[in-house]
């Protein structure tokens, strides 16, 4: 069934179709990049091919992008059920898998069997990391679900970067804290992609592991069990890397190591683009207010979000984690970026393009006043000089308060 | 013996099944799971949240 109709309450009805139903298999295109490269190396002698992931990714996708424009269009509420439960969407995001694994067993055949340079080599291990990174965008599709098997696969996408404490971390910690300052993973005003990149590593890693750990305490369990999912998780990629050292030897190792270490430094820049700046204020009782559309940067670049799985409406996806892809809307209210995810990326990798982008941006959404935006402690003198126009006396008024004094700035252009 | 349900994804606890993964063995009452416990499906709403289920 690829049609249904709605009735809209006014007696009549209408058919309605997803547009997007059969462009959602273009993002299989994404795990099958090892095997584009290889071909056309082989068909052309360019060396250059090797590199075609981040090309794919960085200059295709967001020109694309600005060819085909924006899509606003959502699912009647009334068929979101319906079009989740179409098996057809969860097949398309599954065969991600296989392609992606086929692809990494292809690449340490080509770094120990065919003619490359050093360069050559880098390149597929980059663009390796690049099927690596949007296979975490597919596991988290897939680790949203209450599905046991969809769990378990979620796990398997996320062993290739090492990063199978992403599902824990994500799910349990990111969505209970999002857009607040305790989050790892929600960037803040003033924080540069790069000063976030560590502090987001190593705040998921220590956060995933507290969540198991006293998940495993309420059983009088310790840790140190393989019941324990950040360790069996981290033992599928000592599992896989293990197997692949023995199958292709330990000169596979250091390309393995640069497609994780790309990979989830992919998966760590879109979640730097998500809440920038953003914050949820504390409501009387002292906890945060509910995660609202307004505390997630959205897009409806059609090419990204196609390649993304609609990850850019992003604040429907807070509003409702379990809802599948296909049935995710767009908000009208929700904080828009300029340019898809993809281009975003590029931009956040130049700290000063992306506080000439985005930092109006941010002061725009909260009507000039920084002192409601999700500020970077170690730049928040700076910030406030710059953007503030009050001088806060410390500690006095916390980021938290809402309606706290601020003046108006220049910079509101939306 | 009661179950409630979270607003947001309309994951159950039942006190009489419990939910052992999460460490509440079948039969812990709902007064015995803590405050800040959040849905496990979802992880938007706490405990407090959640609304008596049928």
């Amino acid at each position: 069934m690829t049609s249904a109709t709605a009735d809209h309450g006014t007696g009549e009805t209408a058919a309605w179709r997803d547009g997007k139903r059969y462009a959602w298999l273009l993002g299989l295109v994404v795990p099958a990049i090892p095997f584009l490269a290889w071909g056309l190396v082989s068909a052309t002698g360019l060396g250059a091919f090797w590199w075609l992931g981040p090309v794919i990714v960085f200059v295709l996708i967001p020109l694309i992008d600005v060819a085909v424009g924006t899509d606003a269009e959502n699912p009647p509420d009334e068929l979101i059920e319906w079009l989740e439960q179409d098996r057809y969407y969860r097949w398309v995001t599954y065969l991600y898998l296989p392609i992606q694994y086929a692809g990494l067993v292809l690449a340490c055949w080509l770094w120990t069997t065919y003619p490359m340079t050093l360069v050559d080599r880098v390149g597929l291990a980059v663009s390796v990391g690049v099927v690596a990174g949007i296979g975490i965008n597919t596991a988290h599709e897939l680790g949203h679900k209450k599905e046991k098997h969809e769990r378990w696969l979620s796990r398997v996408a996320l062993a290739q970067s090492c990063y199978g404490h992403f599902f824990i971390e994500h799910n349990r910690g990111h969505h209970v804290r999002v857009a607040t300052p305790e989050d790892p993973a929600s960037s803040r005003f003033g924080e540069t992609f790069w000063g976030f990149l560590p502090r987001s590593v190593v705040g998921s890693l220590t956060s995933a592991w507290s969540l198991e750990k006293a998940r495993l305490a309420r059983q009088n369990k310790s840790p140190w069990t393989l019941r324990n999912d950040v360790l069996n998780a981290w033992a599928m990629s000592g599992v896989l890397f293990a197997g692949l050292t023995v199958a292709f030897g330990p000169a596979v190792l250091p390309y393995l190591a640069v497609q994780a270490v790309f990979g989830f430094s992919l998966l760590e820049v879109v979640n730097y683009l998500e809440h920038y700046g953003l914050l949820r204020q504390k409501t009387d009782s002292g906890r945060y207010e509910r995660a609202a559309p307004r505390h997630s940067w959205n897009s409806n670049n059609v090419a990204t979000n196609v390649f993304l799985y609609h990850l850019q409406r992003h604040s429907d996806h807070h509003a409702n984690p379990t809802r599948r892809y296909q049935a995710l809307r767009d908000f009208e209210q929700a904080p828009q970026l300029p340019a898809g995810y993809a281009s975003m990326i590029v931009c956040a990798w130049i700290p000063p393009l992306w506080r000439k982008v985005m930092d109006r941006r941010v002061l725009a959404h909260y009507d000039g006043d920084v002192t409601l935006a999700n500020i970077d402690p170690r730049n928040r003198g700076k910030v406030l000089a710059r953007h503030g126009g009050v001088t806060e006396a410390p500690a006095a008024s916390s980021a938290g308060s809402a309606g706290s004094a601020g003046s108006a700035v220049e910079g509101g252009a939306r | 013996m009661s179950a409630y349900r979270c607003p947001v994804c309309d994951y159950t606890y039942d006190e009489r099944t419990g939910d052992a993964r999460e460490g509440f063995p079948a039969g812990t009452a709902w007064a015995e799971v803590p405050d800040d416990w959040c849905c496990p499906d979802c992880g938007v709403r706490e405990k407090v949240d959640f609304e008596p289920a049928g």
